[in-house]
């Protein structure tokens, strides 16, 4: 849910399809192991650092593609993506191709108050942990993104969505708009990747950038709507659900599958998602 | 006001402008006028700033312009329309102008009332009420051409640049919006640029016109003299 509203910030408000969500999550998720490793630090600070590594690496790739537009601007992520998987294949020191075990610390405790441990913790075991952490964060995304709905920043995006030239001729700081967007986009999905470490106890390039991850995080606004923060909260819980039925149910290779036909269905018949289709019929019914 | 000097656009081998100077007066109506691909629109892209990478100096009010993105200029004072209208589609014709007056209006420029108040003022001007919380899609043609000049005029210019507002519309429909920019110049003391074929129009606007033809200014004259030029005429009509 959280990667799916952070697309939508560059995808849904302002137009620009990434299909490098993967090289974010994942530069987050491993920026998370590289502090680990040097300075065995927390999973507070690894979040922390993990988003403001992704942050960066969206300005800086931002900075250097947003002058391109539609099709080019998605190749241009597309390849960020293999470059940042590719870099951390061959890069030892974060467990290479081979991936790494992580080993989350026994009894945390923040400013005295034990977090994790079997009694008298604030969580009794890691997972309680990160799944508070986990919708902790998807919150504050949504409060994030309904802000940016209602703000001046939303509406330039808004319009640069529309027509950029006519957005920039009107005084809308175009390029600045989208460093911003872009910036605050990568940024959210490398905390989430910051989780990502904690939460599998074991990380490997191939799934820290897997093309699935890009590929949910897309096709979930377009199916709940990219219109408003509640499109891909609603697309999240369909296809998050579904997928989860499919895996259990019939065959986890299938998930892909379910994601494309949906995709394609959703294109084609109701462009702008569930969000779309229940205005239609509000209108209709109204 | 406006000064262009030695600008000069290529694309590829292909010249749109070619050494071209003009220097534009407080106050002034001027029209520009010229056959198809003269460079009419490359010109107005190169001072609005759609186009950057040309040669030659553009400044306005004693500033160089060279180093401002288009929406510095517009922040500066320049503002236009487009030949082929570009409303904001998922936004409401009311919606369309608060975007020029939140980004490029400084509060002080607004007067005493919000900037709500402000596009209701332009709309009912330009008579658009009817249509104010209507999204743009819905509209016809000469809302469409209003709409633009409205958007225009929010960003409360120094210079407008009007690029062929009236292409495709009727004759009173055209009467309309040369009202309208008449009524801007006068009142409100508004530098026009007036890009137009419609030459009825064009010269009962215009107190000069320069016409281009193939990227070089072959007229700068008052209307009565540049439509007897036979560099025009030739231009227009061939040998």
């Amino acid at each position: 849910m959280v990667m799916a509203l952070a697309w939508n910030i560059l995808g849904g408000y302002a137009g620009y399809v990434n299909f490098g969500s993967a090289a974010f999550f994942g530069l987050g998720a491993y920026s998370a192991i590289v502090v680990l490793q040097l300075f065995d630090a927390t999973l507070f600070t690894q979040i922390i650092v993990a988003g403001c590594f992704s942050g960066l690496v969206g300005f800086g790739t931002g900075y250097l593609t947003l002058r391109l537009r539609g099709v080019y601007f998605a190749i241009a992520t597309l390849a960020l993506l293999v470059v940042s998987e590719t870099l951390i294949v061959n890069w030892d020191y974060v467990g290479g191709a081979a991936g790494a075990y992580v080993l989350p610390k026994r009894n945390p405790d923040i400013l005295g108050v034990l977090v994790v441990g079997k009694s008298g913790a604030l969580f009794g075991n890691y997972k309680e942990l990160l799944f508070f952490l986990m919708c902790t964060i998807a919150l504050i995304t949504i409060v994030i993104c309904r802000f940016i709905e209602n703000s001046k920043f939303g509406r330039g995006l808004a319009a640069l969505r529309d027509n950029e030239e006519a957005a920039e001729s009107m005084g809308v700081p175009t390029l600045k708009l989208k460093l911003i967007a872009t910036s605050l986009s990568a940024s959210i999905m490398g905390i989430t990747g910051g989780t990502f470490p904690y939460y599998m106890t074991f990380i490997d390039p191939i799934s820290a950038f897997n093309l699935d991850i890009s590929v949910n995080a897309l096709a979930m606004p377009l199916i709940g709507g990219t219109g408003s923060w509640l499109g891909p909260v609603l697309g999240a819980l369909v296809l998050g659900s579904l997928q989860q039925v499919v895996t259990v149910t019939i065959s986890s290779s299938i998930n892909l599958l379910v994601v494309g036909l949906f995709l394609v269905a959703f294109v084609i018949f109701a462009p702008g998602g569930f969000l779309g289709l229940i205005q239609k019929y509000w209108k209709r019914g109204g | 006001m406006l000064k262009i000097q030695n600008l000069t656009k290529n694309f590829g081998g292909f010249t749109a402008l070619d050494d071209i100077n003009l220097e534009v007066e407080p106050g002034e109506r001027l029209g520009l006028i010229g056959p198809n691909g003269s460079g009419k629109t490359t010109l107005i892209n190169c001072v609005s700033g759609s186009i950057q990478d040309y040669d030659g100096e553009v400044y306005f009010n004693q500033d160089n312009l060279n180093s401002l993105v288009a929406h510095k200029r517009t922040r500066k004072g320049i503002s236009r329309s487009f030949q082929i209208p570009k409303p904001f589609n998922s936004m409401t014709v009311k919606q369309n102008l608060l975007i020029p007056l939140e980004f490029a209006v400084e509060s002080k420029n607004l007067g005493s009332g919000s900037i709500e108040d402000e596009a209701d003022n332009i709309i009912e001007e330009l008579g658009l009420g009817d249509k104010s919380d209507q999204l743009t899609l819905g509209l016809t043609q000469i809302e469409m051409r209003k709409l633009e000049l409205a958007r225009a005029m929010a960003v409360k210019p120094q210079l407008l640049i009007s690029d062929e507002a009236m292409a495709g519309l009727s004759s009173s429909e055209v009467d309309d919006i040369l009202a309208i920019l008449i009524s801007l110049n006068e009142k409100s003391k508004i530098t026009i640029i007036m890009i137009e074929h419609i030459m009825r129009a064009v010269m009962g606007f215009s107190e000069r016109v320069v016409c281009l033809d193939a990227g070089k200014i072959i007229a700068n004259a008052a209307p009565s003299e540049v439509i007897k030029n036979p560099a025009v005429e030739k231009a227009y009509l061939g040998e």
